[in-house]
């Protein structure tokens, strides 16, 4: 054995050539994960699954499944960067600018007319893009002060990462662009809540004031809050049906009565079992609200 | 149509396509040609604007004979149904037959990949997946090409003196067995052949 096997290549490169990663593989790999680790990967979406872990496996060389559960059994240090890399964190700000136009315009302001308060819980919040496009939207609305925004991801340094509020330059021009697509005025850009320093976009403090950051894990986790808005988007198309059943009871159980819940543009509740327990109120957007305890 | 391996097997169950610069044209004409009655899912990977969500369906919708969906996350695949993978989402097929979708980085910096769509499918429907790559301008297409020749599934490429950007069938060609390369005209003919004779 090297005295150091794990070395991550910092340029990816998929290994073309490599076998199929066969699901007897995967299981017991996901099965030691959860005896020694106690986190459950069984019901992740098996396509999206094998591919980040063929991407772990090609990033550190180490060939062959069996050879990542071996590190993984007797390197316990590098379990929580095996969790940050098999953790999809593609996000952008405003993503689906018209779903923010709604959000703006029609759910907000419902929810403000029947309460003072607010209490928004982004479940999967990646490096932060979301909550911060939230908290810039309660901001022009007048409201950011009444509103308790509660961000949470499973994987741990994504979320140091989202609590620094720091974004790489280059990706601002598509933050500013969707915010601009979000106005409906192309003229809008985010530059005034944002200084630039060493390359990076710092947003201002004062945005970021009544956010929270906490590590939680949506397969294991339990309810630790109720909420009037619950945003998951994008994060339960990487689970299978029988699981994304079973976090959708959490997140219901997180939402006040009519409170709201939104997934992503191209997700649905149709296939769930929960779905009588909501009704749409825009399809288009996919934002559900709980009619049903 | 002897120039057509189509032999004994025809019990396909799906048919993905790929396409990218230069292929828009000839995926209307495929459309306008295939009849509603038509059989297999059709499964289009088409490189597109990433944040442009609508109008895409719509365009290919014009002369199409079949509607053309956008599938939500673990919609099931149907039969007689035509698939286009949405904007910023990587399109995906899981074992028992559903779509998966995934917004993971790009994959030859594009999302969606056809290398993605290809693989998978090429996974859950081993030999019985047909797989056409059109025109295009990057390699996306050819290691999913790959992946359905390795399960035995049938690789089409459009020919690449037809192609208005040969890269994507070249590179497909380079990368692994194709079983025929034909002109948009010959693979229309070639499902209508497959479509008499699922018929049958």
């Amino acid at each position: 054995m090297k005295s150091n096997p794990i070395s991550k290549s910092y340029l990816y490169t998929a290994n073309d050539n490599a076998p199929d990663i066969e699901i007897a593989d995967l299981r017991r790999l996901t099965q030691l994960i959860k005896e020694k680790y106690n986190y459950d990967f069984k019901d992740y979406a098996m396509s999206s699954f094998k591919r980040r872990i063929k991407r772990v496996i090609d990033l550190y060389k180490f060939k062959t499944v069996d050879k990542l559960i071996t590190v993984l059994d007797t390197t316990p240090d590098f379990f929580e960067e095996f969790v940050s890399e098999i953790t999809v964190n593609v996000t952008e700000m405003f993503r689906d600018p018209t779903f923010w136009r709604v959000l703006k315009d029609q759910i907000l302001p419902n929810v403000l007319m029947n309460h003072d308060s607010i209490s928004i819980w982004h479940a999967g919040c990646s490096s932060g893009e979301e909550v911060y496009s939230m908290a810039i939207v309660l901001k022009e609305m007048g409201v950011l002060d009444k509103a308790k925004l509660v961000a949470t991801d499973i994987d741990s340094a994504i979320i140091d990462k989202a609590k620094r509020a720091t974004f790489p330059i280059k990706n601002m021009e598509l933050n500013s662009k969707n915010y601009g697509r979000f106005h409906d005025d192309a003229t809008r850009t985010l530059d005034g809540y944002f200084r630039e320093a060493n390359g990076e976009a710092i947003l201002n403090p004062d945005l970021t004031k009544n956010i929270s950051f906490r590590r939680h894990d949506l397969v294991q986790g339990g309810i630790f809050s109720k909420f009037d808005l619950v945003l998951c988007r994008n994060v339960m198309i990487y689970f299978n049906q029988t699981l994304q059943n079973n976090v959708l009871n959490k997140l219901h159980d997180s939402l006040f009565k009519y409170g709201y819940l939104i997934i992503g543009s191209k997700e649905s509740l149709i296939w769930c079992e929960i779905a009588n327990k909501f009704i749409v109120v825009n399809n288009e957007e996919k934002v559900y609200k709980k009619i049903k305890d | 149509m002897s120039k057509f391996r189509l032999s004994s097997q025809t019990n396909y169950k799906a048919v993905v396509i790929g396409g990218s610069a230069g292929s828009f044209q000839s995926v209307t004409k495929l459309l306008a040609t295939i009849p509603s009655d038509f059989e297999l899912p059709i499964l289009f990977c088409l490189h597109r604007l990433k944040h442009v969500r609508n109008g895409f369906v719509e365009a290919l919708s014009i002369k199409s004979n079949k509607a053309i969906v956008e599938p939500l996350d673990k919609e099931p695949v149907r039969t007689n149904g035509v698939y286009l993978a949405p904007a910023n989402y990587h399109m995906c097929v899981e074992l028992g037959n559903t779509f998966s979708l995934a917004t993971d980085g790009l994959v030859n910096n594009s999302r969606p990949s056809i290398d993605l769509t290809f693989e998978t499918a090429a996974y859950v429907y081993r030999d019985k997946l047909i797989g056409i790559l059109l025109s295009g301008a990057n390699k996306d297409g050819a290691y999913g090409m790959k992946k359905i020749k390795e399960k035995n599934g049938l690789t089409i490429v459009q020919d690449p003196d037809e192609s208005m950007i040969n890269a994507m069938p070249t590179a497909a060609l380079a990368a692994t067995e194709i079983d025929m390369v034909l002109k948009v005209d010959e693979i229309i003919d070639f499902l209508m052949t497959l479509h008499k004779q699922m018929k049958r």
